[in-house]
């Protein structure tokens, strides 16, 4: 067992994790943020984006035990960050229908918010490539890039 | 999904990993940004008994001028070494080869290191930083030394590091002004290329005064066109004369054979895609 102590979602957690936990089953399992889903075993769908200090990655590729010291934002951290009850991007993906079941949902926005903090005003082609590790075997992608324009223009680019 | 259990070491200094890697020997596994190592030990292709992770050691991160050359730590994500402006002014190829590696949060991981030391032959740092004439900085128990880019890829997934050595750094000599282009073919998004090729040119007017290509996925190791380089060399940026000179980017080359595309047709895309490429190196 390792200890490791971190944050997630603005609390501050610490837990005897096997080396061997990935991220995404500590989220899940120890903590019971079941809101992060886990889609694929290749760590090809996207479907576990989460924030680690700030920057997306897939929590199925990372080791609890490196996220030692880090911090963690989670889709149910999110809203929290923000003023209103959704944060912008929840709420165009709302607005815009960028779902349909709903299963790549939390990856697709927590990967669209690290993409419009990199770039507040991408294009669509941009877009499409910033969401290139994100799959959806629903939308056909269409109102998913209509959220993340959607969400850029709300925000004015301010966020 | 779950990998096999193991033993989890994070020490903080190269000299660290090197003692245990010498205590450990052929159980340990060094850790880098895990985006190739843990789809491996969670499919239980390995299941070493230790992990080394490189992730506490600053030193091994970030870019450097160091005179004639640019100095990568072997731990910079890709997201950073896309990102570093000493880089886009030197080594322009290596921009633009992790511009199209994977995925975001891929990159925002997985490591410049990493990446070479893997050793992938589909991967898209080999071929550029072989075209670019990189020299691999490997530290172990006897000291440093420093592995030519000619000499570091040895086959499929391996390198000229050896047991009980880690890669800390790698050093790409200044190519200050050459235009640059990683032509790569992907069929779906976000993958391994069929064929990519690698080229940088500096130009002078409308003439290739140098040019260096390099090839992925065209054999088990990245490879350099030299023949389609020489041949390159005081020709006009031409559709015809780098037409000419692509013809022979598959010369010599032993590419395989898969469900992405037989070896005559991979032949056949590394002579396109060498021709767009240097064109667009060159400004063409
Ligand atoms: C969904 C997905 C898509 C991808 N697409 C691409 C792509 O299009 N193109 C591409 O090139 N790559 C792609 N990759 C792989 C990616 O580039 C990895 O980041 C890279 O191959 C490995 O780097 P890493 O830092 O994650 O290394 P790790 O996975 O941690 O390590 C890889 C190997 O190298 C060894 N190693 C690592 N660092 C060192 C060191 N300093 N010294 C000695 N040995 C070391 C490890 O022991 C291990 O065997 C993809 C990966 C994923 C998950
Ligand atoms: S579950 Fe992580 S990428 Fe699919
Ligand atoms: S909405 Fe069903 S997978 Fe995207």
């Amino acid at each position: 067992m390792a200890r490791i102590n971190l944050t997630v979602d603005g609390a501050s957690v610490s837990d005897d994790v096997e080396p061997r936990m990935l991220l995404v089953q500590y989220l899940r399992e120890k903590l019971g943020k079941t809101g992060t889903v886990i889609g694929c075993d290749t760590s090809n769908c996207g479907a576990c984006t989460v924030h680690l200090d700030g920057t997306s990655v897939k929590s199925c590729n990372v080791l609890a035990v490196q996220a030692e010291g880090c911090e963690v934002t989670t889709i149910e951290g999110l809203a929290d960050t923000v003023d209103t009850d959704l944060h912008q991007v929840q709420e165009s993906f709302r607005e815009c229908h960028g779902l349909q079941c709903g299963f790549c949902t939390p990856g697709m926005i927590m990967q669209s918010v690290d993409l419009l903090k990199e770039n507040p005003h991408p294009s669509e082609e941009e877009i499409r490539l910033g969401l290139e590790g994100n799959l959806c075997r629903c939308t056909g992608y269409h109102n998913i890039v209509k959220a993340v324009q959607h969400a850029a223009t709300a925000a004015g680019g301010a966020r | 999904m779950i990998p096999a259990e193991f033993d989890y070491l994070a020490p903080t200094s190269v000299e660290e990993v090197i003692a245990a890697l010498a205590e450990h020997g052929d159980d340990a596994k060094i850790l880098a940004g895990g985006q190739s190592l843990l789809p491996v030990l969670r499919m239980r292709l390995n299941a070493p008994e230790v992990v080394i992770d490189l992730g506490r050691i600053e030193a091994l991160r970030g870019v450097r001028d160091d005179g004639d050359a640019i100095v990568i730590g072997a731990m910079t994500p890709h997201s950073v070494v896309g990102g570093d402006p000493l880089v886009a002014e030197h080594a322009l190829l290596i921009t633009k080869a992790v511009e199209h590696l994977a995925d975001a949060q891929v990159r925002h991981r997985g490591t410049f290191g990493g990446a070479l030391a893997h050793a992938d032959p589909a991967g898209d740092l080999g071929a550029p930083a072989l075209a670019l004439g990189a020299q691999f900085v490997i530290a172990g128990a006897g000291g440093t030394r420093t592995v030519e880019a000619d000499d570091f890829f040895v086959d499929l997934f391996e390198t000229a590091i050896e047991d009980g050595e880690v890669l800390t750094e790698v050093r790409i000599p200044k190519h200050t002004g050459w235009g640059a282009r990683y032509e790569k073919f992907v069929r779906v998004a976000h993958q391994w290329p069929i064929v990519a090729i690698a080229a940088t040119v500096r130009a002078e007017g409308g003439t290739i005064a140098e040019a260096r290509v390099g090839m992925t996925n065209m054999g088990s190791t990245p490879l350099r066109a030299r023949a389609v380089e020489a041949a390159l060399t005081g020709q006009p940026a031409t559709e015809d004369a780098v037409r000419a000179a692509a013809a022979q980017a598959a010369d010599g080359a032993n590419p395989p054979s898969d469900l992405n595309g037989d070896a005559d047709y991979r032949r056949h895309l590394a002579t396109v895609l060498t021709r767009r490429a240097v064109l667009s190196a060159a400004g063409a």
